[in-house]
């Protein structure tokens, strides 16, 4: 594109900024062509997350009666159903990030010191579940833990039990399933970030004489960290919506934030109700994120590079 | 800080190292002494860093003796070794910074905090990086993360550092003031120091002896300028500095190339066949008038004439269409007396700058 021939002046001229004006309205240009190539992008996220987003939040904001009332959020806190499902909710989130940090942390360090053959091929065990469906797996979870599962009748075969130990329809049944569906979340991450830990870091660590066990608390493990904080987080958020599992193995005891949402909408058509647990679970993810944003920042930038 | 006092030899012996079939390492025998910088100089696969990681312990020979002073060290795992080791990538921790790399050595001696910081800054003035100990890893440049590396494998005055290739991520300006440093740094502390480069210029740089290998052995271990002056074998003459190889044969206790004598300094070598080194920077040019006595002179046709700037190459070809390089600096006493390309130049060379090698297979 050729710039307006008035505003460009000879080399010979007075003034110190050569062509400055010129050079002004070209940037000025520029940033104009890069908008207009933004806006299909930029319409697809108005078009579908701030609009459906914003339609949830206006939504909530209505009774059943369709008049505009706060009823839908004042609910949360008068009766005392909603609270338990919000802390169910959170109780069964930490219970399974937890259990994925147990089981995942020593899973994607094992794989992360395999030969990179070994490594691929166990790999793809951690992730052929995921081809799997939810729904499949959670009925193949039930078959094992139900009361006369194989679990069950294994142990009671063999004299360990005499009466059946109760694995699902309740919190472990859950906990148990969707520990097994997000494992492969936190795991992918964390391997990733500790395979691009620089071995020779870990050499160091010994040659200046710090043991096996002083190399990985000292060394390894501070940089895994982020890899494992971002694990933790897909984790976390996957578990505050997760519908499937808890719906099939919780037997009904086990009520959960989506669950709720389902019955709301589905069972007593109120959308305004739905509508505001919907936004009530965003802004707590939204915090919860933020949060965890906050403590990884300062621990990045306060706690190891002070004395 | 002074280490001097605890410098210890190494004492190497019948080292072997295998990978699957190949045969790394082969009965490997060195001997550094206290307060040595020594260098492990060869081309890549010839085994030098192989056997620095044998040192270190991070890699398990299949068979050998390490001594150092009088610890055998060969089963002992890194982390007792009390060797400091500086890595080609420098390897310092990204999540530290730089205090807390250079005290981590410290740390795990249970050194207590304030003699800790002593040391830490004690240190830090002796790589010249005073003052930035508060900051992080990923805020130095390359240069700097070399002293950091540098100083933290020295703080805990080791009896032995090991450098893996530390210059090689530097530019040429910043590598060759590193080299002198280092260089000095040695002299003044004079720890025991094995140092891994395929740089022969660095080595001579920096080095009381280097130890060339090629593929698993040690072809030749001496003093810098024995190597370059005196190699025995033709891998040596070809890796450390320019040389141009010509078959002679050695018959009746003189020795020959084509139906003329070669006059060496030395006595004559065993009959057969054998090769010439000719260092391009020890031809000169000669005159027809000029006696022969004590020199060897070849005659050749003038190939290519390449300016440098402050020297120039010549590519002179003899006889039997062999190359020869001479080079020489750009005084102009000896380019009036350059020949033009493709006319007739008599090459001279010193019969005490005559090296002869066994011919290789």
């Amino acid at each position: 594109m050729s710039a307006p021939s008035a505003l460009l002046r000879e080399p010979a001229g007075a003034g110190r900024d050569l062509n400055a004006q010129a050079l002004r309205a070209d940037a000025r240009r520029e940033s104009l062509r890069l908008l207009a190539l933004l806006s299909p992008s930029l319409f697809l996220v108005f078009a579908i997350i701030i609009v459906p987003i914003g339609w949830l939040f206006w939504l909530s904001l209505f009774d059943e009666a369709g008049a505009f009332s706060t009823s839908n959020y004042a609910r949360f806190f008068e009766q005392a159903s909603y609270i338990k499902t919000f802390v169910t909710t959170f109780k069964v989130a930490f219970i399974v990030t937890g259990a994925c940090v147990l089981l995942g942390y020593p899973l994607a360090y094992m794989l992360s010191q395999l030969p990179r053959r070994a490594a691929s091929i166990c790999l793809i065990f951690v992730i052929l579940p995921f081809w799997t469906s939810v729904l499949v797996r959670t009925y193949a979870w039930l078959v094992i833990l139900q009361r006369k599962g194989l679990i069950n009748s294994w142990l009671i075969d063999l004299g360990v039990i005499s009466q059946p130990l109760s694995l699902a329809n309740n919190l472990s049944g859950v906990v148990i399933g969707m520990t097994h569906i997000l494992l492969p979340f936190l795991v992918l991450p964390l391997y990733a970030s500790m395979k691009t830990i620089d071995t020779d870091c870990l050499r160091a660590g010994m040659n200046l004489g710090a043991g096996p066990v002083a190399t990985f608390r000292q060394i390894f493990f501070p940089l895994s960290l982020p890899g494992l904080a971002s694990g933790v987080v897909i984790v976390f958020v996957l578990c505050l919506g997760f519908f499937v599992t808890p719906a099939l193995m919780g037997g009904g005891k086990v009520i959960m934030w989506a669950m709720r949402m389902e019955q709301t909408t589905s069972l007593y058509s109120n959308w305004g109700a739905g509508a505001a647990l919907g936004v009530v679970l965003l802004v707590v993810t939204l915090a919860l994120l933020g949060l965890f944003q906050w403590l990884l920042g300062a621990r990045a930038t306060g706690v190891w590079s002070s004395r | 800080m002074s280490i001097a006092p605890s410098a210890l030899p190494i004492s190497m012996r019948r080292i072997e190292k295998r990978f699957g079939s190949v045969s790394v390492l082969r009965d490997l025998n060195l001997d550094v002494e206290a307060g040595e910088f020594l260098t492990l100089l060869g081309p890549s696969g010839s085994g030098k860093t192989t056997l620095l990681m044998i040192l270190a312990g991070f890699v398990r020979a299949d068979g050998g003796s390490i001594r150092v002073g009088d610890d055998e060290i060969i089963t002992t795992p890194p982390h007792r070794r009390n060797i400091g080791m500086v890595f080609q990538n420098y390897a310092l921790f990204p999540h530290m910074n730089v205090f807390h790399n250079i005290a981590f050595p410290l740390k795990q001696r249970g050194v207590a905090a304030t003699e800790t910081a002593e040391r830490v800054e004690k240190a830090l003035e002796l790589v010249k990086l005073k003052g930035l100990g508060e900051r992080r890893v990923d805020q130095l440049s390359g240069g700097q993360r070399q002293r950091v590396a540098l100083a933290r494998a020295i703080v805990f005055e080791p009896r032995i550092v090991l450098m893996d290739e530390p210059l090689s991520a530097l530019d040429k300006g910043l590598r060759e003031h590193m080299q002198i440093e280092l260089r000095a740094l040695h002299r003044r502390l004079g720890m025991t120091t094995v140092y891994v480069t395929h740089d022969q210029r660095e080595a001579i740089t920096m080095s009381d002896r280097i130890a060339v290998m090629n593929a698993g052995r040690i072809e030749q271990l001496d003093k810098p300028e024995t190597l370059y002056a005196a190699p025995k074998t033709q891998f040596v003459a070809g890796f450390i500095g320019e040389s141009n190889f010509i078959p002679v044969e050695c018959r009746n206790g003189s020795v020959w190339y084509e139906d003329r004598r070669i006059q060496t300094a030395g006595a004559a070598p065993a009959p057969g066949q054998h090769l010439m080194v000719v260092r391009p920077e020890k031809l000169r040019l000669v005159t027809a008038a000029e006696p022969s006595s004590g020199i060897n002179v070849l005659d050749a046709t003038v190939g290519d004439i390449i300016y440098q700037g402050d020297s120039f190459v010549c590519y002179a070809v003899l006889r039997d269409g062999r190359q020869l390089t001479l080079r020489d600096y750009c005084r102009s006493d000896v380019l009036a007396r350059l020949p033009a390309p493709g006319q007739p130049i008599r090459l001279g060379l010193d019969a005490q700058d005559t090296i002869l090698v066994a011919a290789e297979r």
